[in-house]
């Protein structure tokens, strides 16, 4: 009872510390933002690096006017990139989820962890036979290549989320779907893929963000026109000498699909994260 | 063992994407790490065998040894430990249900969409070192506040420690994440355990201490794990922060310059090996664990 007490006694001042706390922390995760924001609104001739926390005195969209052509390109070579990469990586998957889940081979439980590992190898382990790989089959310079690797070096995670998702699915519903002398592919078909959706919302939203924001295969696999948005970006953004505030509205149009689908989408991030984490 | 009939239709679906999987994964593991035992160097590659002399040879180069190694060191430990107090610190704000929990989780989680570069390029203007008339970015934002005589030249700083700054901006883009895990380990605990310790008399702090503690292990390890083998492999978040800043030098970026600017594929390959061991050491148990765990359920 008297530890009770203590606490009703002190729980508005702890109430009140807790959310000056949680507004403190939102002041720093947005601080960035509000940086990022106000610079890219400024007309260009307003802006000034040492103003860089200053209102704009009138809002202006120029910048963007002047970085959008530049980023162009690399917009649509990464929208033709991503969207293909995970489509076909969470397709192959789901097969693979499937299999590893409900229709296991002898020695699925060994192949299983050497899966999980490509996840989490440093790339730069595989960048230089993976660079002679690509030069070799003619697949570098271009799109196709990138989305190649993509798709591959996507599947541990999309066959972590589907094998953790078809574990769900009860015995029987799968063994009744035997006995009503459906096969594998059936089984697969009109049984698991039906009730998948949610799936594959997580598994190409983690994929599209992966994809999107890659930058160290895009830059090793890619000639100028088919650079990604990241590479893009870099390069307009990358050097001092470029203006402050066509840095900045660069930086956020690159952002911007990936943002959408967090603020839309943001459930389904969520699960990816923790999928990513291996606690499906 | 059953028929081949029952298990081989699903043996035969995965077999070319896991196929391709093992070649791209253990194959080119496998091709780097002969490629580590050669004198490849140049555009034509050359497979010989020197043995280790490779390996010897890196712990006599000045920028491994004096820069790479110690600065990974540091960032990792710097990186690690703020992400992880930051990200608990935050768990435990949320964890007993506050209003507006949606609205802070998405806003702590956003940097997670964002790519490195793009952060990168945002936290490059925000630790700008310019002094007197020219200060902008966090120094002028820390004087606004009254600390007039406040100035760090962050990453671009004289000490050993410069490279600390980038846990910053790295840890802006993580601690989200590590507060997801231990929100979701703190929820995953019982509320008749933590009930139970109360009917027994213990007082709340007690009560995370004997009850909440033990169970957040398991999240704690989790969390570990995948931020240090983060911080052993990034590469692009140096990179497009300043990326011929020899204070911010790294083994990763240190592998690409080598490799595909210098030629030297071999010393290149030696670098990325290393950097494996040093991933695998900390992926292998962790992931040996995990499906060990999961098949005890």
């Amino acid at each position: 009872m008297r530890d009770g007490q203590i606490r009703s006694r002190w729980a508005p001042y702890v109430a009140t510390l807790r959310y000056l706390a949680l507004f403190a922390l939102v002041c720093f995760f947005l601080m960035p933002v509000y940086a990022l924001l106000v610079t890219a609104l400024k007309s260009p001739v307003e802006v000034s690096v040492v103003r860089m926390w200053q209102w704009p005195s009138s809002l202006s969209l120029d910048n963007f006017r002047i970085v959008w052509p530049k980023l162009e390109e690399g917009f649509v070579n990464s929208m033709l990139m991503a969207l293909p990469a995970s489509i076909i990586s969470s397709m192959l998957g789901a097969a693979n989820g499937f299999v590893l889940a409900k229709w296991r081979f002898p020695g699925a439980d060994f192949v299983f962890p050497l899966i999980l590992f490509g996840m989490f190898i440093p790339y730069q382990a595989i960048l230089i036979p993976m660079f002679q790989t690509m030069s070799w089959a003619h697949l570098r310079g271009g799109l196709d290549g990138l989305i190649l690797v993509h798709v591959i070096y996507g599947l541990p995670i999309t066959t972590l989320i589907f094998r953790s998702y078809f574990a769900g699915i009860s015995e029987e519903l799968i063994e009744a779907a035997k006995v009503d002398g459906a096969g594998m592919l059936g089984t697969f078909f009109y049984v698991a893929l039906p009730i998948a959706p949610p799936a594959f919302a997580v598994s190409m939203i983690w994929q599209f963000t992966s994809a999107w924001n890659d930058f160290l295969f895009g830059v090793l696999l890619t000639n100028r026109e088919y650079w990604p948005i990241t590479v893009a970006l870099n390069n307009i953004a990358g050097s001092q000498a470029v203006p402050f505030n066509e840095a900045m509205a660069s930086a956020l149009l690159a952002c911007i699909p990936t943002l959408l689908i967090y603020v839309v989408l943001g459930r389904f991030f969520m699960r990816g994260l923790m999928a990513g984490a291996l606690k499906g | 063992m059953r028929r081949f009939g029952s298990w081989g239709p699903g043996l035969l679906l995965v077999s070319p994407s896991l196929l391709a999987l093992f070649i791209f994964v253990y194959g080119f593991l496998g091709w780097n790490i002969r490629v580590s035992f050669t004198s490849w160097r140049g555009l034509t590659p050359t497979y010989n065998n020197v043995g280790l002399a490779n390996y010897a040879a890196l712990t006599a180069d000045q920028r491994f040894m004096q820069f790479d190694v110690p600065h990974i060191a540091i960032f990792t430990l710097v990186f690690v430990l703020g992400a992880l107090a930051l990200g608990f610190f935050m768990a435990m704000l949320l964890d007993k249900g506050v209003r507006g929990e949606n609205f802070f989780r998405a806003v702590y989680l956003f940097p997670m969409a964002i790519s490195f570069i793009a952060t990168a390029i945002i936290w490059r203007w925000l630790m700008d070192n310019g002094g007197g008339a020219s200060t902008t970015g966090l120094n002028k934002l820390v004087q606004g506040t009254g600390w007039s005589s406040f100035h760090s030249d962050w990453f671009r700083s004289d000490s050993k420690w410069a490279i600390a700054a980038i846990a910053l901006p790295a840890g802006w883009a993580l601690s989200g994440y590590v507060m997801s895990l231990f929100l979701a380990g703190l929820r995953g605990v019982p509320e008749e355990l933590r009930e139970a310790a109360r009917v027994d008399g213990a007082s709340e702090p007690k009560v995370f201490w004997h009850v909440v503690r033990p169970m957040l292990l398991p999240v704690l390890m989790s969390a570990i794990v995948i931020l240090a083998h983060i911080s052993l492999k990034t590469f692009d978040l140096f990179y497009a922060m300043d990326q011929k800043n020899i204070k911010i030098d790294t083994p990763a970026l240190y592998m690409w310059f080598t490799t595909f600017d210098g030629g030297f594929y071999a010393r290149g390959a030696t670098i990325a090996t290393l950097l494996l061991c040093g991933v695998a050491v900390v992926i292998i148990p962790y992931v040996w664990y995990s499906v060990r765990a999961e098949r005890r359920r």
